[in-house]
């Protein structure tokens, strides 16, 4: 049965999802001890982490494999807490540059 | 509450078990969705007040153990992984090995929270980094040194307060699973119990590097 060809190929593909976020776990570590440019470094680190979290959401919480609609429904959540961000931290540097000295 | 003996069951809701599953899938999606504008809202606060006092919160994350913080993402990875096993074992209706994940993943979440709260917190506290509580960290940038500590228990502290809810959860299913409650047309909580575990995962995928790396180590 076809079911049992997904058991085993996922099965696969599981263990290669766990040890490639074991593996940019270790090369995040491995920069933390790295001198490189604070920017540079939180792009790198961040960016990682984005990578690892889109496998988890993928391949462990499967999204990839559902209907289409259920990611669509999930983008505008993302959206927004983007755009939010992006508006609180202009604002937060505003205030704090109005802030008395 | 449906006889698990019988071959495929519904609630009278639904036209048949594959829109009770994707109801169910969606359901947890949507809590995810809510629990990122949470998270969001504190790594937002976070983000503005590193930008302002970077050099408190670089003195802050060197105080923290690095190497226990990868360690215990390691343990989380792993819990994942014995997750989406877990998953696996309940659509194919294998209960021991089912109960064997299921038992693992909560071994490892326990792990994490004991790595958490005692190597971790009761460290800092006895070492006077415990904001309100007994803070008497030394050296330029005190205050923005608190902020840190503020904003990395809180943080982490949110973390762990959904491992333990999780593991709460886990137990749960572990007992039922054990009943042979689940199997391949009865494994909806399993699945979305994993869901919301993968997504504690990534919470910490994102804290670790924040809270502990991004001070720069060398």
């Amino acid at each position: 049965m076809s079911e049992q060809v997904h058991a085993e190929s996922s099965t696969r593909t599981f263990l290669a999802v766990w040890f490639w976020l074991l593996a940019l776990t270790g090369v995040e570590v491995f920069l933390g001890y790295k001198q490189l440019e604070l920017k540079l470094m939180i792009t790198i680190l961040l960016g990682l982490s984005v990578v690892k979290a889109a496998l988890i959401i993928a391949y462990f919480m499967h999204l990839r494999y559902e209907k289409p609609s259920m990611a669509a429904i999930l983008m505008p959540a993302l959206v927004i807490v983007i755009v939010l961000m992006n508006i609180f931290l202009a604002d937060s540097m505003r205030l704090l540059h109005m802030r008395p000295h | 509450m449906a006889d698990h003996h019988s071959s495929v069951t519904w609630s009278h809701q639904f036209e048949d078990a594959g829109q009770q599953h994707e109801a169910a899938s969606l359901g947890m999606w949507v809590f995810l969705a809510t629990e990122v504008m949470f998270f969001g809202g504190l790594f937002c606060g976070y983000t503005i007040y590193r930008n302002q006092y970077v050099a408190g919160f670089v003195a802050g994350s060197h105080e923290l153990n690095a190497v226990i913080g990868a360690i215990n993402t390691a343990v989380l990875i792993c819990s994942s992984l014995s997750m989406a096993l877990a998953v696996r074992a309940a659509q194919l209706g294998k209960r021991i090995s089912l109960v064997s994940c299921l038992i693992v993943t909560i071994l490892l979440g326990l792990t994490f929270i004991f790595v958490k709260l005692y190597l971790e917190w009761w460290h800092d506290y006895q070492h006077g980094f415990a904001p309100a509580l007994n803070f008497t960290f030394a050296g330029p940038n005190t205050r923005s040194v608190e902020l840190f500590f503020c904003f990395y228990f809180l943080m982490t502290g949110v973390h762990a307060l959904h491992m333990i809810v999780g593991v709460g959860v886990l137990s749960v299913l572990t007992v039922k699973a054990w009943k042979g409650r689940y199997g391949p047309d009865h494994f909806n909580s399993v699945e979305i119990a994993g869901l919301y575990w993968h997504f504690i995962d990534i919470i910490w995928i994102f804290l670790f590097p924040l809270l502990y790396l991004i001070g720069g180590r060398y």
